[in-house]
């Protein structure tokens, strides 16, 4: 059998680790480089950059600058959110007045803990159910030679093109003809049928496995439904984490759809919720503007720690979807 | 070949697709739902007159004639067009910066890609509140910063010449992806390219004009598109910041764009038709736009493998 190199191994030979054998050899063989390859690659190629240590000391300089511009406006929100009423707005890093008091009357303003209960819901079923849907048929795309596969893949991607205002109508039409207006289910049930974008990004995944492998697993007996789910799903981890990672953002962020379909605000999602407390402590005379500050960060941090989490597969997404089709 | 291995060559082959079309399924049933019937029934509504209560009424043109009428949509057009302009170039120039600066930084780059990427991960409404008040006109942070160096800051959230502008600031913190697009297509270019440039005598501009730029243009142009579609259907840090129940202080006709014109008239007036028309106009000047930059791009971007090695 032959061996797949993982992609950039190195071609020297006391570098290889000892070959894998037994019946899933080639499945070991697969895997993403790790965080210290990518370093070292990326370290080889950027040997042109070492210049000057004054041009390297500009380069730092700016980047502190810069990095000090983008973070404030975050530092500012949580600091923001510890100061009494009246000293919101004096832009001081550091709360003259320290107090926990705002995160207390936020509680017992809105029902966050709601609006978070509904966002998590919405968000999970949302993001598993596409996920789990796209690779399917990202799967059918990708393994399966059939007629007119190219016409409608071209359809998938056409699909993309299309601004989401065009079919916003008749699907809240859709909706509420089935009753569902006013609860959850528009927030997340469309995701049962995949989306064009992650199909795209996991076809052009699974295009990449070997196909001998499923070949082999044929011959052993293995269903069409086993091949796909215990062998080809395990292989697109990496794929299937960046598709998991951009839906819960794009869920937990999207104001529209809530705007659309929740009404009564037992039903908010957090994002539903910060602009129904913009409307009343914001505009509607009353300028509880440290309710709002203090909703904003518990909103945001959710968001940080899917970041954290998933920080790598994000960035890695980001700089490879769409960008070689 | 026997007729007889043709034959079940033949039921393996229809198999095969069968199995093919029970995974497509999901999107088989979801393109029809969701995809194809909304295009085609938004397509007849928008000759319609339908309040969602009452049955759709054929009006033939009249919401297409009435568009033109309507001092609003020329409003809105004109808002999004210009907000766009500038905010894409602006986002370009700046991610490009920032990305410049990240592919030297050597071993830091890590750390500032995190700060750069983190204000994309706020939710839209978390960032339309956070321009309301650093923006804020007599207490917000970027006047007071201003007012160190001597500048009086207009009232970026009041003063309609001054809105877009404040928007477009605003954006500009949320370019983080963009950032992480165009680091990875410059740590992409081959080494030996800017070796060889500089063999032949090339120095900093001339190599950033003659290697950086051609290599790194399909990503450029990448980002010129998508974010030029996101502009076109700006909507949730303007509408959070200027629209909404209860929101009566604001002159906001600098901040009507698009997209929040045709949210107000579907689903706030039911101008379900209308709004449909209006769908569709948005549709045939994101395709027009696309198709030019599509044309421009291909004299300008380089993509490997055209020219002979």
């Amino acid at each position: 059998m032959s061996r797949v190199l993982p992609p950039g191994a190195p071609d020297r030979p006391y570098e290889i680790e000892p070959v894998p054998t037994g019946p899933l050899a080639t499945l070991d063989a697969i895997r993403v480089p790790d965080r210290r390859e990518l370093r070292r690659r990326s370290d080889a190629g950027a040997a042109h950059r070492r210049r000057k240590p004054i041009v390297r000391a500009l380069v730092i300089a700016a980047l502190v600058i810069l990095g000090v511009v983008f973070a404030y406006p975050f530092v500012w929100l949580v600091s923001a959110s510890f100061k009494p009423r009246g000293e919101v707005f004096d832009n001081k890093l550091i709360p003259e007045t320290f107090t926990l008091e705002n995160y207390v009357t936020v509680w017992q303003e809105a029902p966050l803990g709601l609006w978070l209960l509904n966002t998590l819901i919405v968000t999970v079923l949302a993001a598993v159910t596409v996920t789990i849907s796209s690779a399917m048929v990202a799967w059918g795309f990708s393994y399966f030679r059939f007629r007119g596969r190219g016409a409608l893949f071209g359809l998938v991607l056409a699909s993309m093109m299309l601004p989401g205002a065009v079919t916003m109508i008749p699907t809240f039409l859709i909706w509420n003809a089935l009753g569902f207006v006013g609860t959850l289910v528009p927030l997340w049930a469309g995701n049962l049928f995949g989306s064009a974008f992650y199909i795209f990004l996991l076809r052009q995944f699974m295009l990449g496995l070997p196909r001998d492998l499923f070949e082999a697993a044929r011959v052993d007996g293995a269903s069409q439904w086993t091949l796909f789910w215990r062998i080809a799903l395990p292989l697109c981890k990496p794929a299937l984490a960046v598709t998991l990672v951009f839906e819960v953002q794009a869920v937990w962020t999207d104001l529209m759809r809530a705007l659309i379909y929740l009404r009564d605000s037992s039903t908010f999602t957090i994002p539903r919720g910060l602009k129904s407390l913009v409307d009343a402590f914001g505009f509607g005379g009353e300028w509880h503007w440290e309710i709002i500050v203090t909703a904003s960060v518990i909103a945001t941090i959710p968001m940080i720690i899917v970041f954290f989490i998933g920080q790598r597969q994000i960035i890695q997404g980001v700089s490879t979807s769409g960008l070689k089709g | 070949m026997t007729p007889e291995r043709q034959r079940s060559r033949r039921r393996a082959r229809r198999r095969n697709a069968a199995s093919a079309f029970l995974f497509l399924s999901p999107w088989l049933i979801g393109f029809g739902v969701f995809t194809a019937w909304p295009i085609l029934y938004s397509a007849y509504l928008s000759l319609t007159d339908y309040d969602v209560i009452n049955d759709p009424r054929f009006v033939g043109f009249e919401n297409y004639a009435q568009l033109f009428e309507d001092p609003k949509i020329a409003l809105a057009i004109g808002n999004t067009l210009l907000f766009t302009a500038l905010q894409v170039p602006a986002y370009v120039i700046v991610s490009l910066m920032l990305a410049l600066l990240l592919d030297r930084a050597g071993r830091s780059a890590g750390f500032f890609r995190t700060i750069f990427f983190l204000p994309k991960m706020t939710p839209p409404v978390a960032v339309g509140i956070l321009f309301l008040l650093l923006f804020n006109g007599q207490n917000g942070l970027i006047n007071t910063v201003l007012g160190w160096f001597g500048v009086a800051g207009p009232a970026w959230t009041t003063d309609p010449a001054w809105v877009k502008p404040g928007l477009i600031l605003m954006s500009l913190w949320t370019v983080g992806a963009s950032v992480i697009i165009l680091l990875a297509a410059l740590q992409d270019v081959p080494t030996e390219l800017y070796e060889s440039s500089k063999l032949d005598g090339a120095g900093f501009w001339r190599q950033s004009i003659s290697v950086t730029l051609p290599m790194i243009s399909p990503a450029l142009f990448f980002i010129i598109v998508v974010n030029t579609i996101a502009g076109l259907q700006t909507f949730d840090e303007a509408y959070t910041a200027f629209f909404g129940s209860g929101n009566t202080t604001y002159s906001n006709d600098a901040a009507l764009f698009y997209v929040i014109y045709l949210f107000q008239q579907a689903f706030e007036f039911l101008h379900m038709g209308y709004a449909s028309a209006m769908a569709w106009i948005l549709f045939a000047i994101i395709m027009a736009i696309t198709a030019v930059q599509l044309i421009v791009s291909r004299r300008l971007v380089y993509y490997e493998g055209e020219a002979p090695k």
